[in-house]
């Protein structure tokens, strides 16, 4: 009852009522509407206000072109800005605000702007706000920032979930209209597989919205029949409510399907949207077209619409704006407009045509070679003031005016691969280029095709080329009998004089603006854009583009087509991000890795740290423990002083076999390989092609052909990914294989003095792995537990006697939970990164933090190990200029003058005396931590020459935290520096 | 993009890891006099064709392989697709 514009017939559901809230009052609809169709039909026309003047605006269009008509659908953490309120679909329990004000839509606090528009032309931002330039930061943009932009968000987590999707088809046809069903038609029946996408939710285009029949049925009917006739093939996908967002490489499509946004809550199970990534062989564009507007003084109030969408809202809908409408057109069929309204009992208050020789009706006044050069009507329109040839004017009134200024294709996808349009004289419009997208045809509207007729034949027609050249065969289409008149149109771009006429809706630019970016030599079409941002935000400019280009086209003295165009890039329309984030989202946005003993580590209640995807354990805090620094204190000194057991599963393993395995070996490290006995493993330091270390490990040789390469935990993948460059690109005849083992073993480290004991009740007795006989660098193939069998490798990275023990994954838990017992006898204590972390220090052994992309092998003392005897990767650019300099940073140790100071990482070091600035820079620290065996804070770091500045006093200065005390320079090797310990 | 893998057939170019140009195959010969020139040139200098442009993928998604990929920076067209260990056989390297 209180729908007081709803009309007779349309394509809604009037069995069901839905309510739903538009700016806090309630409203009714039904299935079927729009929100804009319905808010229409409640005798809403005011939806929004605009975005720099805050004028208040109605629905310009019934479709995704639509710049004005906003909103913020739902609410909470459902909340949705710039939700087109002319394709939200309608649903029990809707709930809409609009955007872009302050206070009340019809009091609009910020519609202050309207009258200072003389001063909010283009460029005002840049012209404004350059002085005083510390206002900036701290008054303009807080300012603007508070005033712009388009909607707003509920900075809650959408509860929705997205999805990803691949889809693969011969024949993809974008847009299910008259040219896009009659195609479908073809390929269906030709045993093709077809993917039908439109982004309504109902298909059938533009014979969804016009009153004629094909053949004896009316075109909603055919559509609907049609589209029924197509789900009886199993062939045969259909994909309404989905979006083909952008035209990628090599037939690539990329597609948003809406799949709950016509409900209040998705479906359970369901996800909100899906992003499809469609696979075509070949793919049709079947886009139709979108009605253009003219420009005219004030031709942005409520009510003031384009024709074509008033025809929509008639005949789909059954909605009219108001209960009198004018038209105002170039040509022929902003008639059509009139005559569908006025079948339906709507008052038509005049026809404007801008052509003297405009087609009579005896249904309505026709004002041939008018203009209209004002309106009236401030929260919506309430009358228009015509100027007449004989140069009267006049004054209708109406509470809608529904203006044509022609079509223009929907070639946006044939731009995608940078295709210029081209200008078509016929239509004055822009087709699509010749260079379109590879297996992209163009059928119906947006080829420039404007009656069904063609639409319907073109159609059938591409999609029959297609299906050939990929082999199919197709029969002759049967297409019904549609109207084929082919509409007579003068291009008419704006009225003359006008000033306050608006070309882009959504952002705010009006003729004046042109023509004021041209009077400031803005020449190109691209800085026209930009400085004036006609074209931008959530449209694009779809309705908008073309005015701008006829009158840059105008005041430069040439054509459109001299002018150019801007072209498009996807998105289509404006996409979610939440759609391109699909699942992986929060802790599902990379995979976690945990290693076979993790659950064990839980129970022990370790703290974890993500390293390279995995979780590692920091350190196992004891129920007494207050501070992390009293569980890694324990486990260092327990380690030292008994036995430690530490999970390094994490880090990389690489196999490596081949009767070539060590002369690989020996092209990928700078140090020897080749003659590294079985059964001994050596440190390696691997560089890169330039000369930097890329990665240091150990290697084992288990086999005359068989090393076992290790990696740090955070290189695995790029030092697997050099290693196979190096054997497929570089030296492809070497007998050698390479896989990555990281995952097929579980390793633990067993260092401290009791380590040995330890292993003697692991390790099967028939292995000697008495120091004698498995000394220190030892690697072997043994079994522990009476068979099981595993790897051993007598290497230390704590620097204690030490052994690292690999089992196979599926044992690895087991593995854990039996050193732990059969250690009992010997406190055995198990330890995480940090306290390895403090031991690695405390003997100065690099890691991450020192193999930080800068460092050479000399840096790290290293230099003579990079042999020149042979040839290996980064060997010779190791001599280039620079990497020798005479003070070279050397890895040097650190401990403070007080002891009480700490010495942080990343502090930079001054020679005393010496100002504190980068010129005067000696170098900074790497790694620290607090030694308890020292008893205070130590570090390890890159000094100039700083092997020879051993005693020397520093400056450790932190100017950003603070600090500002003196440190001695010492050995890196703070502790057992002749090795003993690890050879015992 | 889709590369067409000489072994796989068409794969969707995410399972991949673009290396760069594939001039990274002819490093240059460590005893050659002026070996560090080359390296220099080898290590630092590119082609920045628009246009053919031949360069490494490895299937890192797949089989490891690393494929030489001919394909024109300026409309993605992959014009051919082989083997990296058999251009760099051609390209005359062995051991």
């Amino acid at each position: 009852m209180s729908q007081v514009n709803r009309l007779t017939g349309g394509q809604i559901d009037r069995s069901q009522t839905l309510k739903f809230k538009f700016d806090g009052k309630n409203f009714e609809g039904h299935p079927g509407d729009t929100l804009a169709s319905a808010l229409l039909a409640n005798g809403v026309r005011l939806m929004g206000r605009s975005f720099k003047y805050h004028r208040p605006r109605g629905a310009l269009t019934a479709g995704s072109e639509e710049p004005n008509a906003i909103v913020e659908l739902r609410e909470g953490a459902r909340q949705e800005p710039n939700t087109r309120a002319t394709t939200a679909e309608l649903f029990e329990g809707l709930t809409a605000k609009s955007q872009n004000k302050i206070g009340s839509l019809k009091f609009d606090l910020m519609a202050i702007n309207d009258r200072f528009s003389n001063f909010l032309t283009a460029g005002f931002y840049y012209k404004t706000f350059m002085w005083p330039a510390a206002f900036w930061e701290k008054v303009y943009e807080p300012i603007i920032r508070n005033a712009a932009g388009l909607g707003s968000i509920s900075f809650k987590d959408d509860p929705d979930s997205y999805d990803r999707g691949f889809l693969h088809c011969d024949l993809l046809i974008i847009g299910a209209g008259p040219a896009g069903l009659a195609a479908a038609l073809v390929a269906a029946k030709s045993g093709a597989e077809v993917i039908l996408a439109d982004e309504d939710f109902n298909m059938g285009g533009r014979l969804n919205s016009e009153r004629f029949s094909l053949n004896h049925q009316s075109g909603v009917d055919w559509a609907l029949s049609t589209v029924l006739e197509l789900q009886s093939f199993q062939n045969v996908r259909l994909m309404p409510r989905t979006t083909i967002l952008g035209a990628f490489d090599h037939g690539i499509y990329g597609a948003l399907e809406r799949v709950s946004d016509h409900l209040l809550v998705p479906l359970a199970g369901k996800p909100r949207q899906i992003l499809w990534q469609i696979y075509t062989k070949r793919s049709l564009l079947c886009a139709g077209a979108t009605e253009r507007p003219i420009a005219f003084e004030n031709n942005d109030r409520p009510g003031i619409m384009l024709a074509g969408a008033m025809r929509s809202y008639a005949n789909r809908w059954a909605v009219t704006p108001s209960q009198s409408v004018a038209i105002f057109t170039n040509n022929d069929d902003g008639h059509k407009t009139a005559i569908d309204l006025k079948a339906l009992g709507v008052n038509i208050a005049g026809v404007v045509d801008i052509r003297l020789d405009a087609p009579d009706s005896d249904l309505y006044e026709v004002i041939a070679g008018g203009q209209v050069i004002d309106t009236n009507g401030r929260l919506g329109l309430t009358s228009i003031t015509v100027s007449t040839p004989n140069g009267k004017t006049r004054c209708l009134t109406c509470g809608a005016l529904g203006v044509s200024g022609g079509w223009n294709p929907n070639i946006h996808l044939t731009s995608h691969h940078r295709g210029r349009p081209v200008w078509n004289d016929d239509i004055a419009a822009f087709c699509p280029p010749i260079d379109g997208p590879a297996g992209l045809s163009v059928a119906g509207a947006a080829l420039g095709s404007f009656t069904t007729t063609g639409a319907l034949l073109s159609g059938a027609k591409q999609a029959t080329e297609a299906l050939e050249e990929l082999g199919f065969k197709t029969k002759k289409a049967v297409l019904p009998e549609a109207e084929g008149t082919i509409t007579k149109m003068t291009p008419f771009w704006y009225v003359e004089g006008c000033t306050r006429a608006w070309l882009d809706q959504q952002n705010d630019v009006t003729v004046k603006d042109v023509k004021l970016s041209h009077q400031e030599n803005f020449v190109s079409v691209e800085h026209l854009k930009r400085y004036t941002t006609l074209g931008m935000a959530t449209d694009q400019g779809k309705t908008s583009n073309m005015g701008g280009l006829a009158i840059m086209a105008e005041l430069t003295g040439k054509t459109i087509p001299q002018v150019g165009t801007t072209i498009f890039r996807p998105p289509y329309t404006p996409t979610a991000i939440g759609a391109f984030a699909g699942r992986d989202r929060d802790k599902d946005f990379r995979p976690i890795r945990k290693t076979p003993s993790h659950k064990w580590a839980e129970e022990q209640g370790a703290v974890f740290v993500e390293v390279g995807m995995w979780l590692r354990a920091q350190w196992f805090p004891k129920s007494n423990e207050r501070h992390w620094r009293e569980s890694v204190d324990r486990e260092v000194l327990a380690t030292r002083n008994s036995v430690g057991i530490c999970d390094v599963t994490t880090l990389g393993k690489i196999d490596v076999q081949g009767s070539d395995a060590a002369i690989f070996l020996n092209k990928i490290y700078a140090n020897g390989f080749a003659k590294l006995a079985i059964g001994k493993t050596r440190y390696g330091l691997m560089l890169r092609e330039d000369g930097i270390v890329m990665d240091d490990g150990t290697a084992g040789r288990l086999a005359e052909d068989h090393f076992v390469v290790t990696t740090t935990t955070a290189n695995a993948v790029p030092v697997y990914r050099h290693m196979e460059f190096a054997r497929q690109c570089l030296w492809p005849d070497l007998d050698v294989q390479l896989i990555s083992t990281t995952e097929s073993w579980a390793q633990y480290a067993v260092a401290g003095p009791n380590a040995r004991r330890l292993l003697l009740k692991v390790v099967d007795p028939s292995f000697d792995i008495s120091n004698e006989a498995f000394p220190f660098m030892g690697c072997a193939n043994i079994t522990v537990f009476g068979g099981l069998r595993a790897r051993l490798f007598r290497i230390s990275f704590s620097g204690e006697l030490a052994f690292e023990i690999a089992v196979p994954t599926r044992y690895g838990d087991a593995m854990m939970r039996r050193l732990m017992k059969e250690g009992e006898e010997f406190d055995v204590t198990p330890y995480g990164t940090e306290a390895l972390g403090v031991m690695r220090i405390e003997k100065g052994h690099a890691t991450g933090n020192e193999l930080n992309g800068t460092t050479t092998a000399l840096n790290l003392g290293m230099g003579l190990m990079v042999s020149k005897k042979k040839d290996s990767i980064g060997s010779t650019l190791s001599e280039r200029v620079g990497m020798n300099p005479e003070d070279a940073l050397k890895l040097v140790g650190f401990r403070p003058v007080n002891p009480k100071d700490p010495v942080p990482a990343g502090s930079h070091l001054m020679t005393k005396g010496d100002p504190v600035d980068a010129a005067h820079d000696q170098g900074y620290i790497t790694s620290a931590c607090y030694s308890p065996n020292l008893g205070y804070s130590i570090a390890i770091g890159y000094l100039k020459s700083g092997d020879t500045r051993k005693g020397e006093i520093m400056r450790l200065v932190s100017p950003l935290a603070g600090y500002d005390h003196e440190v001695e320079v010492v050995s890196a090797h703070f502790l057992d520096p002749e090795g003993e310990r690890m050879r015992a | 993009m889709i590369i067409n893998h000489p072994i796989l057939g068409p794969r969707d170019s995410a399972e991949f890891t673009y290396i760069g140009d594939a001039a990274l195959i002819d490093r240059p010969d460590w005893q050659a006099e002026d070996a560090l020139a080359q390296f220099v040139d080898y290590g630092y200098l590119r082609d920045n064709p628009a246009g053919k442009h031949k360069e490494l993928w490895f299937h890192e998604q797949g089989d490891r392989s690393f494929l030489v990929v001919t394909r024109d920076t300026t409309t993605h067209e992959i014009s051919g697709v082989e083997l990296a260990r058999d251009v760099a056989r051609k390209r005359g390297r062995r051991k």
